[in-house]
């Protein structure tokens, strides 16, 4: 079966696009990029092919001047992620066929990490990211002696293999819409190892975790958009496990940042009126002694009002909110 | 048809110009909107991820409410679409969850068994109203125009609680949508990213930094306007527009639609019905297209 793969090159001699000058402010990754030009092939191969049988096919019989990262071929060592129709994909786990759109597949590499050539990205940022979250354990004292083992419950380790299932391919970091518009941002490969560690029974550390990972750049920089989840080939799930980080951090009392007073004044809000009240989640959620964040949100409420769309000054409850409230009671838990 | 109407906190807030649109098309279609006055907020994944018990509760009562109704539940914003898809699926397929939050609405005399379908009013344009149905009430065709369609997150992830794996046609319903109306469906990147409305409240400037780069390269590919079905998204593309702006040291000024106001156009509504002239970035360039005022 003929297929026809548009490689994205990357070309050193190539300049910055005009929107990604220095000094502008969060360059979207494509325009942050180099530019790269694209280059067709046409392979033959059977129906099952994947990507990476194309690439390799490529390189060996075309042009060997295609950089492309690859070693197992079986979706275990995490080489070869890189962006195919424009998300981020093991090369070796995608089929050809279900990727060809308009007769042919694009692959290049994710502008959202530099590139060191062709298809092989620099994946500096993803493992200074990962070491970032001291991904190892620091273990409980006392440890056993050497010719013993470190015995927890089965059930409790259980927990974790969907995190420990992580092939550090980068595939989430590099479709992570949070990601994309700041550096900073710990991403969901580093967190969801971080939860593999805070939750393990055998750390030591946890809650000092929780409090290094509440910073800025940590789980309250997620956007909730559920890409990882999507995009990784090992069912991590990376989103539920900062979720699971972040239900953690606020039981071992590290509220006090934008997030939690966030889904604190949100729960308030549909306790007493069994709604949404858009007009104070904002000022509560910033915290009310933040002047010149406050001050900052003034030009947005005034566009609302110019528009005459600012939400009714006098909040309206919903019939039967007492309903809501006896629920709240019920199981509200901080909510309360 | 007889539908039960989940209109959700922001078409009743900030953004009226749904609400008002959605029933007006809704009628138009043939829809008997039941609206559930009484259904609580959905706690837009927020609550889901604080407490999940809470959040299973105050969705299950919402999805018994409908349930009484005896007629599928309808919302018309992506986020309540997702939150209230999610506890669905959990609820239906984990026993022990359904029983913990029957627990706690019994209290209040409802019962959730697990029968009611939740459809977003996109879906329900392809697969209970019928495409022919739409195309017959068109009475003004939308040509000259290319519109960039932006989904919103939690209508296309994620992709087991939605339904997407049965029915993988639901990711290209608004391009089809838009094509039908006579338009032309921009192409881009952006389409079924994050607008940032998420982390808008705790993290400012990425979250117009987000939604703003989209816009931007949906209007680099042409776009006239950008159609959503999320009133969340809409909150950060269109009233936050002028600070994305802003920060990202950029022009952006493309105009944000609501799906049932595209679609009133198309019907031959008048935009000030359909209250496109209460926008916070004028939609009047995108009208003149079609040779209407604002």
């Amino acid at each position: 079966m003929e297929f026809t793969i548009e490689v994205g090159r990357y070309n050193p001699e190539g300049t910055y696009a005009d929107s990604a000058k220095p000094g502008q402010p969060y360059p979207a990754p494509w325009d942050r990029s180099p530019a790269r030009r694209y280059q067709t092939y046409t392979v033959d191969l059977p129906e099952h092919a994947v990507v990476l049988d194309a690439l390799i096919a490529i390189r060996e019989y075309q042009d060997q001047t295609v950089a492309v990262r690859c070693a197992c071929r079986s979706a275990i060592c995490g080489s070869c992620a890189m962006w195919i129709n424009g998300h981020a994909h093991l090369a070796c786990k995608s089929k050809l066929a279900e990727f060809t759109k308009d007769g042919k597949t694009r692959v290049e590499s994710p502008p959202s990490m530099p590139i060191i050539r062709d298809l092989v990205c620099d994946m500096k940022p993803f493992w200074d990211k990962h070491l970032a979250v001291r991904p190892w354990l620091e273990n409980k004292q006392p440890i056993p002696p050497p010719n013993e083992e470190y015995r927890v419950a089965n059930a409790s380790m259980e927990e974790l293999i969907q995190e420990v299932s992580c092939i550090s391919c980068g595939a989430c970091l590099m479709d992570c819409e949070s990601f994309a518009v700041n550096q900073d941002f710990l991403g969901p490969q580093a967190l969801a190892q971080a939860y593999r560690y805070a939750a393990d029974p055998r750390d030591a550390k946890t809650e000092e975790r929780l409090g290094e990972y509440s910073q800025s750049g940590g789980i309250w920089d997620c956007t909730h958009c559920y890409e990882c989840v999507t995009q990784c080939p090992k069912g991590v799930a990376p989103l539920e496990q900062i979720l699971k980080l972040r239900r953690m951090a606020v039981d071992a009392g590290f509220t006090h940042n934008p997030g939690t007073r966030h889904a604190d004044a949100f729960a308030e809000s549909v306790r007493e009126s069994g709604r949404l009240n858009e007009l104070t989640l904002m000022p509560k959620s910033i915290g009310f002694f933040n002047i010149i964040e406050q001050l900052k949100t003034l030009p947005s409420a005034f566009n609302l009002v110019r528009a005459g769309k600012l939400p009714p000054l006098i909040h309206k409850k919903i019939p039967g909110v007492n309903r809501i409230k006896a629920i709240f009671e019920r199981v509200g838990g901080r909510f309360k | 048809m007889k539908v039960a109407f989940y209109p959700g906190c922001v078409s009743k807030g900030a953004c009226p110009e749904l609400y008002v649109s959605a029933t007006l098309i809704a009628k138009n279609l043939g829809l008997e909107l039941e609206e559930l006055t009484q259904a609580p907020c959905t706690g837009a994944g927020v609550l889901s991820e604080q407490n999940p018990d809470l959040a299973d509760a105050l969705n299950g009562l919402t999805l018994a409410m409908a349930e009484a109704e005896g007629a599928d539940l309808m919302t018309i914003c992506s986020t309540c679409q997702g939150v209230l898809s999610s506890h669905n699926f959990h609820l239906t397929r984990e026993k022990e969850r359904l029983d913990r939050a029957n627990a706690t609405i019994a209290d209040q005399g409802f019962r959730y068994t697990g029968t009611t379908k939740v459809k977003h009013l996109l879906w329900m344009l392809f697969e209970d109203i019928g495409i022919d149905r739409v195309a017959s009430a068109i009475k003004r065709k939308l040509t000259g125009l290319k519109i960039a369609p932006f989904y919103g997150c939690y209508i296309l992830r994620p992709v087991e609680s939605l339904g997407l794996k049965e029915r993988p046609e639901r990711k290209g319903y608004l391009e089809r949508l838009i094509a039908l109306l006579g338009a032309e469906p921009v192409e881009y990147r952006g389409s079924t990213k994050c607008c940032g409305f998420p982390m808008a409240t705790f993290n400012r400037e990425k979250a117009l930094a987000m939604g703003g780069n989209h816009i931007i390269e949906a209007k680099e590919k042409g776009a006239d306007l950008l159609v959503t079905p999320c009133p969340l998204c809409h909150l950060n593309l269109d009233a936050q527009q002028p600070d994305a702006a802003r920060v990202l040291k950029k022009e952006i000024d493309v105009p944000i639609f609501h799906l049932p106001q595209l679609l009133g156009l198309a019907f031959g509504y008048e935009p000030e019905q359909l209250r496109l002239n209460h926008h916070v970035v004028p939609t009047k360039g995108a009208l003149e297209k079609v040779e209407l005022k604002v």
